[in-house]
């Protein structure tokens, strides 16, 4: 056998005082990492399978496991770091791209943890939430620059299409093919009762959810998978991706042995085939195309629902976001380079694009000089961690927020950064059945609706404590907002002050 | 309405239930020669095992059972005849019980044949009732020192050699039949029960009978002698059936009664032992002498003498027996395709005809068979389950997913 | 009447509730204790085969068979649910042939087992469902 240079990353420590040999936690490792020795009577592990996903710890019964890295090293230093060695030499064993899932995992600065909210203190009150009115709902679309009114003087209705958000939170795109039936159905019915929006994704619109269509965004993506006139119509809203935090400037593949016969009528393929997101969309290579498709998409549902552009977060997202403005679009959506994927180049994830919360202080700003800005809504996603997070974005300029990864952390995902293996054992990133079925849905959502109304109160109470009680009043105030340890270039694309400043 | 139950047994407890389900209130006089609450009579063997005591056995139903329902138990009495144009039945002792709705839940008694000198043997019981056992108690002692003979390898004689072979000297069992429990199991399965109860000492003398009885031994037909201090006659049961058969209801063996358990005279019903009951598995009227379906029987002749419409139609034979640790479970007949699968642990016979299952034989693992039971019961058409599945075991698995949701989901329709 | 309910879709085969009803009736304090080097025997027990699985325990009947086959006495039926006195139980099998359901079982002791909705343990409602990480066994009126 070939010397393979790879050690596991991790150890599963089971604790044999504890373990009664119930065999879940080999039940439920889709990786196959434990197993049971008849010979030893015991239960036994090979943890070079393990992707530290947790299924077996939080299964256990008796509280009998623990996965812990790994202290075995590499003789690292500060330029060769074990992850850089393994690299080479996985990429030395197989001759392929390294593929990963999920955001950016590398440490280049967070900002949202640079930025510190403001409270009222004597001279303005602060207003508490349990006692006084405060509004969190929020609308999309493009806002009419001017009051008009008839020869009668009667006022005349110019509102474009809007989405009504009960929360300024919405679930991001997340394809069915990527992400399992019931991960998107726990995301629709979440996005029914908290009053908001999930999105498809670029996999079509499984049949059976038509019915979640008043709180659905369908997605028209550049491998234009399952768009169809009742596609387009069944939606709210209707977001062409241009592109995506996780791997900007790249499109999409998801691999032939995800799509079987449902995803394949969901997604108009035939089964088993790859499904291929082109890298650009083919018909668009100017903000004068996008607005044709734009248009074309707002003729094909009579302009009744906004239509929305999502691009990813890389170096001329202000000019880029401009364009996009102008080009029609209701709602510009922005992805960071944190946002998450269900399979990316690691190289691509790890090095393309710009932090969204410097995307979206320059987009607001450029939208703002250049007089655009009410033309357009603007919602940011790429990790949005919590309601600190949702409420710096809204002071940064954003009128609501996309979350996915915090979605998914609420359906039971570990981050283990393994969906392209398609062996999620948490039923999320799989297509596998007997995996699929551990996301009950019933559960699911509720953890949902849960998340995201706890996030609610909470940006209620911190808006409060500002003394600010609608959204309308936080977006884009950033005089709510001090940085700390930021350098002026930095405070001045955030456009805010210095703490003590 | 007033009702009157004669008998005490499993039967007359359904009937009790069975017309409290529709009636709450109307009187009900339960008349019993045998003296006690009523108890389950297979219980017998046990109590002479060690694994009940009377005192349990006399709790079939919890105390205070026939006043919380409104009964009066007239235990010890006899009833002489029933008068069914009068509507009463009248006692040895002399009264009279007036009923607006009878049932005749009369049992069955034991069968001694005549044979030569059966008079002479000082010590003999017959093993059907708690006086029965209590009598052959007395007669073992406790010194573990009998020789004892039972005539008959039923099922009532095998559960009585069940309860004593731990406290005698010598047990010898005697049947006419070429196989011990020959109504109930087919030549191989026997002949395992009977190597595992061999095996535990007791002696088995068939195709042989008695021909001469002394007062401490017997000559048999084969010329054996077996000496004894103690007879069991165990060699079969006869329905009582005088009382209905004066009352005009007619008569085939048992009492003939309908799927209401309606005997052929206005106002009387019949339920258990002492009835000819339709057995679905065969697709014959015979006497099932089951206690399970006494009481269904029993259950569904109350609530029809009350007024409601019950009908008991799923009546199959059924058996579920252990021997000195080796356990059985039998049920339907065994005329059809048979399928066997056996190893050294354990047997398992089924038997389908019409792609129905109709029977089957269970020795040694007899985990869940009640799921074939019900098959038998239930009449389910064979191809609407996965049959290669449950040929393998009983198992739910075998049913269709909609069929599971019913069972096991709460899901209705 | 409270009843547990299976849904085949979400059992996921884990068997965890056939432990959580091991050591409810175990009468011991810890999981660990109760079934460390035991070989289980719960009242409530998996079927599984290609991927289906599902749990199966006493239904609880409105009109038991094993109640009513019972020769001696020791299955009730109590507020709606069905109860064993393992001390009248002589271990006959009668309630093995009766039930459709296959859901009573033998225990070491000699005497029939089966789920008596935990009513009587300690924890006084039904271990299997909470011990269930995907609701497909739950406790309901339905």
């Amino acid at each position: 056998m070939a010397i393979d240079f790879l050690y596991p990353q991790y150890e599963v420590v089971r604790n044999y005082d504890r373990c009664i040999s119930c065999r879940a936690c080999e039940r439920q490792c889709a990786n196959e990492v434990h197993f049971y020795d008849p010979e030893f009577q015991k239960m036994m592990v090979d943890e070079s399978k393990c992707v530290n996903c947790h299924r077996c710890v939080s299964l256990c019964p008796t509280r009998a496991l623990k996965i812990v890295k790994t202290d075995h090293t590499f003789k690292e230093n500060a330029n060769w770091t074990g992850k850089a060695i393994s690299e080479v030499y996985r990429q030395a064993g197989s001759g392929g791209v390294l593929l990963s899932s999920m955001g950016n995992p590398e440490p280049y600065p967070i900002y949202w943890d640079k930025m510190l909210i403001n409270a009222s203190q004597v001279t303005n009150p602060s207003i508490d939430p349990l006692r006084e009115p405060m509004e969190t709902k929020t609308f999309l679309g493009k806002k009419p620059g001017r009051i008009e009114r008839d020869a009668d003087g009667r006022l005349v209705p110019n509102l474009a299409p809007q989405l009504e958000l009960n929360v300024p939170v919405m679930f991001s795109a997340m394809s069915y093919g990527s992400i399992s039936y019931n991960a998107h159905e726990s995301l629709a019915r979440a996005a029914c009762e908290l009053g908001t929006y999930y999105n498809t994704g670029e996999g079509g619109l499984h049949q059976d959810f038509y019915q979640y269509g008043p709180h659905t965004i369908v997605q028209v993506a550049s491998g234009r998978f399952g768009v169809h006139k009742d596609y387009l119509e069944a939606g709210a809203a209707i977001e062409i991706k241009m592109g995506q935090g996780a791997k900007p400037g790249i499109g999409g593949h998801l691999p032939g042995h995800k799509v079987g016969p449902d995803i394949s009528k969901t997604r108009m393929i035939p089964e088993g085939t790859d499904a291929i997101s082109p890298a650009p969309h083919h018909d668009i290579y100017s903000i004068e195309d996008l607005r044709q498709l734009v248009f074309s998409l707002k003729e094909a549902t009579e302009y009744k629902k906004p239509v929305m552009v999502k691009i990813a977060a890389v170096h001329n997202v202000a000019a880029i976001a401009s364009g996009v403005a102008r080009s029609g679009a209701d709602v510009i959506c922005i992805d960071g380079y944190r946002g998450g994927t269900g399979a990316a180049p690691t190289r691509i994830r790890d090095n393309v694009g710009i932090p969204i919360e410097l995307a979206l202080a320059s987009v607001d700003q450029r939208l703002r000089d250049e007089g655009i800005r009410d033309q357009v809504s603007v919602v940011v996603g790429g990790s949005i961690r919590n309601s600190a997070d949702l409420l710096k974005a809204i002071a940064l300029g954003a009128d609501a927020c996309y979350i996915a990864t915090s979605a998914l952390l609420a359906l039971g995902c570990h981050l283990c950064r393994s969906c392209q293996a398609g062996k999620c054992n948490w039923g999320i990133a799989t297509q596998r059945p007997e995996l699929v079925k551990r996301l009950n849905p019933d559960i699911g959502y509720k953890r949902l609706v849960n998340l995201v109304t706890a996030w609610d109160h909470e940006l209620k109470e911190m808006m409060g404590g500002m003394g600010i009680n609608s959204i309308e009043a936080l977006r884009g105030n950033r005089l709510m907002l001090r940085g700390l340890g930021l350098n002026e270039k930095e405070l001045q694309i955030l456009g805010i002050k210095h703490a003590g400043e | 309405m007033n009702y009157v139950i004669i008998g005490n047994g499993t039967a007359a407890v359904g009937v009790i239930e069975g017309i409290r389900v529709v009636d709450k209130t109307g009187p009900i006089t339960v008349i019993s020669t045998e003296p006690y609450p009523v108890y389950g009579r297979p219980l017998i063997s046990y109590l002479l095992y060690g694994k009940t005591s009377e005192d349990k056995m006399l709790h079939y139903r919890p105390e205070g059972f026939y006043e919380n329902n409104g009964v009066t138990a007239l235990l010890g009495k006899t009833v002489s005849r029933i008068d069914p144009a009068g509507k009463t039945v009248a006692l040895e002792s002399g009264e009279t019980v007036p009923y607006d709705r009878l049932c005749v839940c009369t049992g069955s008694r034991p069968f001694v044949p005549p044979m030569d000198g059966l008079e002479l043997v000082e010590n003999q019981t017959s093993f059907m009732t708690l006086d029965d056992a209590k009598r052959l108690d007395r007669m073992l002692g406790v010194k573990n020192d009998k020789r004892v003979l039972i005539l008959g390898a039923g099922l009532i004689g095998l559960k009585c050699a069940e309860g004593i072979y731990q406290r005698v000297k010598e047990l010898t069992v005697v049947d006419l039949a070429p196989r011990i429990l020959p109504n109930v199991l087919t030549e191989e399965p026997a002949a395992i029960i009977q190597r595992h109860i061999e095996g535990k000492g007791v002696k088995f003398l068939l195709k042989d009978s008695v021909e001469q009885f002394f007062p401490y031994g017997a000559r048999l037909k084969s010329g054996k002698t077996v000496d004894f201090d103690v007879l069991v006659v165990a060699v079969g049961v006869r329905p009582n059936i005088s009382l209905a058969e004066d009352a005009g209801c007619e008569i085939n063996r048992g009492i003939l009664i309908d799927d209401h358990a309606q005997t052929t005279v206005p106002g009387i019903y019949a339920a258990g032992d002492c009835t000819v009951s339709h057995d679905i598995s065969a697709n014959t009227d015979r006497i099932l002498a089951i206690l399970p379906g006494a009481y269904l029987q029993g259950e569904a002749a109350g609530m029809n003498m009350a007024g409601g419409d019950r009908a008991f139609t799923k009546a199959i034979p059924m058996n579920a027996s252990g021997f000195m640790g080796l356990h059985m479970i039998t049920a339907g007949c065994y005329e059809g395709e048979q399928y066997l699968e056996q190893d050294s642990e354990r047997y398992k016979l089924l038997v389908t005809r019409d792609n129905r299952l109709v029977g089957y034989i269970m020795i040694g693992d007899v985990d869940r068979a009640g799921i074939y039971t019900s098959l038998i019961r239930e009449q389910t058409p064979l191809d609407s389950i996965d049959f290669e599945l449950i040929r393998e075991k009983p198992q739910l698995m075998a049913f269709s997913r909609a069929e599971r949701a019913k069972k096991l989901g709460g899901v209705h329709a | 009447m409270k009843r547990v309910y299976v849904n085949e879709k979400w059992c996921l085969g884990c068997h965890l509730c056939e432990y959580y009803c091991a050591f409810a009736n175990s009468g011991k304090s810890s999981m660990v204790k109760a079934l460390k080097d035991h070989r289980i025997a719960p009242r409530i027990r998996i079927e599984e085969r290609n991927n289906i699985s599902f749990a199966v325990n006493c239904r609880h009947c409105e009109d038991p068979l094993c109640v009513k086959g019972c020769i001696s006495g020791a299955l009730t039926i109590e507020d709606g649910a069905v109860h064993i006195d393992s001390d009248k139980c002589v271990g006959c099998y009668t309630c093995i042939l009766s039930c459709p359901y296959g859901a009573l079982s033998t225990s070491n002791e000699g005497a029939i087992q089966k789920c008596e909705l935990c009513a009587k343990n300690a924890f006084g409602q039904p271990m299997c469902v909470q011990g269930c990480p995907n609701k497909a066994i739950v406790y309901e009126e339905r």
